[in-house]
């Protein structure tokens, strides 16, 4: 199976695809927070654009609906109240210091692989001819979750969760054509309350440390809660 | 016939070291006598490669010395006989190269006659390993090439520093001496017998297949100065003389390789292709760390001793992709691999040998070995200039040289990685070949860096400044090396067509097309698929020059007139303003920073007024990370060990006597 | 016969045309930034200025120095004649493929730095030292390219890889667009445009190219400009002939070439219109961003090479 027997349709799914797992690269990569919500908000309409091509490919009405949700849930809805939320949290402009920034990316790159060669045999059970981009949903997900470890700043670690849920929709639709829909709805809306939880639950961190760093949260543990009071008590 | 010749180069050898003995009473012997004997031995040894290269025969003899049941058997086969050839051709350019060379000696304390005995027997261990036909007189060649080279490295044993390389020289040889041991050990006793013929028809066990191959990678790759294992390499090679640092860097590493391809591919034959990977990636992570450390060094020798580790990195990529491709069932992708791996090993012996005897001849024209005090020397040693500018060029890999050959070799067989089945492997092989582009450009760097430092600009001391004159012998045996560097690199058909016999004689399967389509091109996979013609690039090369010089020069040009460089307006420019050494792989070495230790200690002092910086100083070490992360943990816990052990010394004789009575009890107990 | 003698045809339009696209993205970037465009005929005359011009040698200068324009010069000549302009299968396509190519920039690559190292100012050291140190990180990514590109057409050849692409027609593969993209990046960075250098200026503290060649005078330096030319020039067919290879002649008859050259003349425009934008819209990065950008044109690269092999070939 060749790229040279695909239709025009299928090229296009898979280029998509492609450009999907280099948006998760390219969150992986950028430091700054604005641009990451907008490269988040593109992976979205990515995302969005490949179910309405399949829709259209394979003649499923469903999916137009489920590629018009993800659109104005993923592309535009979440990055405007992660905008917002960035906004009044008053760091447009932060940067966040990656520690070995190149060494990341080769491990992204090596989950890629990774991801390939767990994915092999599904793909062999998949009888789609888009098939071949399992592997990327999956990578997208994985990288995902790179990105939530390696990232100390909250934002962008509920982009990475963000973007995980991209990819495993993704593979939804381009392996099965999509979920249900009830499950679709649920997952959306699922997506949503997450959203609204964390902009409620940035802020209020934000108030009782005053800080994102995620890694000020260790403070919480139990020993290091034991020796601040011994702290206080000296 | 070609036995005959072998056999010779062993006793010339053998001679050169006996006539050496006379050398503390007649210093002069060892020019005259030792040396050429060394000629005569180098000159057979290659004749008696490109004989059995020729043909492609196997010849096998009995020395009628050894064990009353195990004589020592001599084989020469194609693999053997591209090694003689390397033996051969370097050890002749030392020969000529050596009576110049050591001329200073003779008026030192130098012990001369330990130089003279030890080239000899290092030499004759050498050749004897590649010769042997079974695992017990190729360890005792394997431990004589070890030990008479522990001795040359401690020829300037007066240094405190020296002593220490040669002790951890002495140390690593034999670990890595015991590791091959064990290896052969699991192979005779699957195979009944220490004989190689016998080890070939051992039915192993995948997993005791595994055992014996880990254990002469560990091994052999020690003697070889694969990382992390390197750490004696570049503290043994540089203090030895120049001559010797030539034939460690350039022959004896090659020896190590011959032991792994011997071992892997002829006596196990059945490779696995996790092998290949396990080399594969240890090979890659030589080259880059290997060429990323050679950048940082000043010291010269020490610089090509670490390129070096650069070098056999890429022959153990190559060889693992060789592994790879023979333990998937692609035995013809497989020769091009074993084909390029062993290319490059010829490659690295001749251009390292010559950049060595380079570096030997500034070393004892300008007694500096640091390449902060060099500078200007083309102008001062323009032979030695040219000469090592060719090495520059074949170690760069630029065409039309020899080094670029081989690693286009390389590069075309990881092309070919798209025909193995296994995904992950077609992905992980075009990510390996990055590396080895990535160790290519950072050798280009290193070696413009060498250069550049050394022979152009202006002179740093003012012993580089009265450098002159090099003896005749010295710089024809680098105009050898360098005109071989040279035909290798115009001409790769050739010696592809000669190498082409050993994955013939290994493995079955040779390259069909690579020299197909006659001498002026090289097509190893198909003509379709890629093609190089030397010969043509060095001929364009050389008529657009003349054209382009024809061009700019018509009739009536203008002379050239000399005037100051632009300075600014400051007034002349000293030699201290130019780019040192360390200057120079700055960038580099803010960009991959974290791989070296690096220590640095700036002292800036102002003036009264605060205003204008009086006086700056500037130091900077660059150590190996290794030596943090590996040896001294290993050496803390083998001292908390041998303190724990030393509670057996008491110091009272009855004690060892009830030792000595409780093991023979022991003893006894097992035999019965 | 005829094979040769477009072969010829073609490395004159190659080493003649080279100031053109030169000249040309000058004029769009003047045209861009609102000021008088200098005539399409000025590197031209430039250049014979040069030839003309007594050569100034430094004190010191040794014999390398005075060799190496010509080599370097050789070096990209030799590189263009493997380079297809406006038609493929010419008989020199064979005598080196790919990475002979990247070979014959590397030998440019020793001698100009070496060049810089020569005088012993700290001028010439400067740039010799940031332009190895660059180029081993644009290294890596052009091979990935290569990788992908010889992958997709089963070849190293750049006649069979265009060949190979114009046969298969209009299709869309993800591992091309990261290659090209890639492979702008690297070209960006070899030929020392802006954002990576600027060759308009001589006294810039982060300058490359220029620092080297900071000595040369009169002939030299007009070789040395002559091949910086060429080498854009090169690139410039790279990315346009193996990305977007409609036009080029695939046999050798009048309207064919005619075609050809048609052509390449209206993509490389193009590319020259692309590179005066980009140029326009960025600024120059600090040295020490440059790796950062060339381990994206590598990121890209090995996207590339990754998509091809997991999404353009079955098992």
């Amino acid at each position: 199976m060749n790229i040279v027997d695909f239709s025009l349709q299928e090229q296009m799914v898979l280029l998509i695809a492609a450009l999907v797992l280099f948006t998760s690269f390219a969150l992986l990569a950028q430091q700054r927070m604005l641009a990451s919500i907008h490269v988040f908000a593109w992976q979205g309409a990515l995302v969005a654009g490949a179910t309405a091509l399949i829709a259209a490919v394979y003649d499923q009405p469903h999916l137009y609906f489920s590629a018009a949700l993800t659109m104005a849930l993923k592309a535009l809805f979440m990055p405007w109240m992660l905008h917002r939320l960035v906004n009044r949290l008053g760091i447009q402009h932060h940067v966040e210091t990656v520690v070995r920034p190149s060494l990341i990316l080769l491990a992204a790159a090596a989950l890629v692989v990774f991801s390939y060669y767990v994915a092999l045999p599904i793909e062999k059970l998949s009888l789609l001819s888009t098939r071949n981009t399992i592997a990327i949903s999956m990578a997208v997900v994985l990288l995902g979750m790179l990105m939530m470890v390696s990232r100390r700043q909250a934002v962008s670690q509920v982009i990475g969760f963000m973007s995980i849920e991209n990819g495993l929709f993704f593979a939804a639709v381009v392996s099965t054509h999509g979920m249900p829909m009830v499950v679709e709805l649920g997952i959306a809306f699922d997506v949503l309350v997450a959203a609204v939880l964390f902009g409620v639950f940035f802020l209020q961190i934000r108030d009782s440390i005053e800080s994102l760093d995620v890694d000020r949260l260790n403070r919480l543990s139990e020993t290091r809660l034991v020796e601040s009071v011994r702290e206080a008590e000296e | 016939m070609a036995i005959d010749f072998a056999l010779a180069a062993v006793l010339a050898a053998l001679g050169s070291s006996l006539v050496s003995t006379a050398a503390h009473k007649v210093p002069s012997v060892l020019r005259y006598l030792a040396f050429p004997l060394l000629a005569v031995s180098g000159a057979a040894a290659t004749v008696a490669g490109f004989m059995v290269m020729g043909n492609g025969e196997v010849l096998v003899t009995t020395l009628p010395v050894g064990l009353p049941w195990l004589e020592w058997q001599i084989r020469v086969d194609v693999l053997s006989a591209l090694f003689l050839t390397i033996i051969g051709i370097v050890t002749f350019a030392v020969a000529i190269f050596g009576p110049g060379y050591v001329r200073e000696y003779e008026h030192g304390q130098h012990p001369l006659a330990q130089l003279g005995i030890f080239t000899g027997l290092f030499i004759t261990g050498m050749l004897l390993v590649v010769m042997a036909n079974d695992a017990f007189l190729f360890m005792i060649a394997w431990e004589l090439m070890s030990l008479s080279s522990y001795f040359l490295v401690m020829f300037h044993h007066e240094q405190a520093a020296n002593r220490r390389a040669g002790f951890l020289y002495l140390l690593m040889a034999h670990v890595g001496g015991l590791a091959i041991l064990l290896g052969y050990g699991v192979l005779a006793t699957f195979g009944d017998g220490f004989s190689f013929d016998a080890m070939r028809a051992a039915p192993l066990t995948p997993l005791w297949a595994s055992v014996a191959f880990a254990l002469t990678f560990v091994g052999f790759g020690m003697k070889a100065g694969l990382v992390p294992l390197h750490a004696w390499l570049p503290e043994a090679h540089p203090v030895a003389p120049s001559h010797i640092s030539a034939l460690m860097s350039g022959v004896m590493l090659k020896v190590a390789i011959y032991g792994f391809i011997r071992v892997t591919l002829d006596l196990i034959g059945d490779v696995h292709w996790g092998w290949g990977v396990v080399a594969l990636l240890i090979g890659s992570i030589s080259a880059l760390l290997g060429v990323l450390y050679a950048l940082q060094q000043n010291d010269l020798k020490r610089l090509l001793a670490y390129s070096s580790i650069e070098n056999i990195g890429i022959i153990f990529l190559a060889l693992g992709m060789a592994l790879v491709f023979l333990g998937t069932g692609l035995p013809k992708l497989g020769a091009i691999a074993l084909v390029a791996a062993l290319f490059h090993t010829f490659n690295h012996a001749i251009f390292k040998s010559l950049l060595f005897l380079g570096a030997g001849n500034i070393v004892q024209r300008t007694h500096e070995q640091n390449l902060e005090r060099m500078g200007g020397l083309l102008t001062r040693l323009p032979y030695t200039g040219f000469f090592f500018l060719i090495g520059c060029m074949s170690i760069a890999a630029l065409p039309p040289f020899n080094g670029f050959a081989s690693e286009w070799l390389t590069f075309q067989a990881a092309l070919q990685a798209a025909e193995l089945k296994n995904g992950v492997l077609r992905a992980l092989i075009p990510f390996t070949a990055a590396m080895l582009a990535l160790t290519g450009a950072l050798a280009l760097a290193c070696f413009v860096k060498a250069y550049g430092v050394a022979f152009l600009g202006q002179p740093r001391s003012r012993r580089v400044r009265h450098a002159r004159k090099t003896a005749y012998g010295m710089r024809f045996a680098q105009g050898l090396l360098a005109t071989i560097c040279v035909l290798a690199g115009v001409f790769p058909n050739v010696v592809v067509n000669l190498l082409d016999t050993i994955p013939r004689m290994l493995t079955g399967t040779g390259l069909q097309s690579a020299t197909t389509q006659g001498w002026l091109w090289l097509t190893p996979v198909a003509p379709g698929v890629a093609s190089y013609s030397a010969p043509l690039v060095l001929v364009g090369i050389l008529v657009t020059w003349l054209i382009a010089w024809w061009f700019s020069h018509p009739r009536g040009a203008r002379s050239v007139r000399r005037g100051p460089a632009w300075d600014c307006g400051f007034g002349p420019l000293g030699p201290t303003m130019q780019y040192t050494s360390t200057s120079f792989a700055m960038p580099i070495r803010r960009i991959f920073a974290p791989v070296w230790g690096i220590e640095e200690k700036i002292e800036r002092q102002v003036d009264e007024y605060g205003l204008r910086v009086s006086r700056l100083s500037h130091q900077q070490r660059v150590y190996d990370r290794s030596w943090a992360a590996l040896y001294e943990p290993i050496a803390r816990w083998v001292q908390f060990a041998a303190r724990r052990v030393s509670r057996l010394q008491q110091g009272n004789i009855r004690v060892y006597i009830a030792y000595s009575f409780f093991t023979l009890l022991l003893l006894l107990w097992v035999i019965s | 016969m005829t094979g040769w003698l477009l072969a010829l045809v073609q490395l004159a339009l190659f080493v003649l045309g080279a100031p053109l696209l030169v000249i040309w993205v000058k004029r769009v970037k003047c045209f861009l930034q609102n000021r008088r465009a200098p005539s399409m005929l000025q590197p031209y005359r430039d250049l014979g200025k040069l030839f003309r011009k007594q050569v100034v040698l430094a004190e010191n200068a040794s014999q390398l120095f005075r060799m190496a324009p010509y080599i370097v010069f050789a070096a990209m000549v030799l590189a263009a004649f493997t380079v297809p302009l406006i038609a493929i299968q010419l008989p020199t396509a064979a005598i080196a493929d790919m990475l002979v190519l990247v070979g014959f920039l590397a030998i440019g690559r020793f001698f100009i730095t070496l060049a810089g190292m020569d005088v012993g100012t700290a001028f010439g050291g400067m740039g010799s030292s940031r332009e190895v140190s660059l180029s081993a990180f644009a290294e890596p990514a052009m091979l990935m390219v290569i990788f992908t590109l010889a992958m997709t057409a089963q070849s190293t050849n750049l006649s069979s890889v265009m060949q190979y692409l114009i046969d298969v027609g209009l299709v869309l593969r993800p591992s091309l667009m990261f290659a090209l993209l890639g492979m702008l990046l690297v070209a960006v960075a070899e030929t020392g445009r802006v954002p990576v250098d600027n060759p308009a200026t001589h006294l810039e503290l982060t300058m490359v190219h220029e620092a080297m060649i900071l000595e040369y005078s009169g002939r030299h330096l007009a070789m040395m400009e002559w091949a910086a030319q060429l080498k854009l020039m090169i690139f410039g067919a790279l990315v346009v002939n193996i990305f977007f290879p409609w036009g080029l002649a695939t046999e050798f008859t009048l309207v064919a070439i005619a075609i050809g050259i048609a052509a390449m003349i209206i993509k490389l425009a193009v590319l020259g219109v692309v590179l005066a934008l980009s140029e326009t819209v960025l600024a120059k990065m600090r040295v020490f961003r440059v790796p950062e950008y060339l381990n994206l044109a590598f990121l890209l690269a090995l996207l590339g090479a990754l998509s091809h092999i997991i999404l353009e070939v079955g098992v």
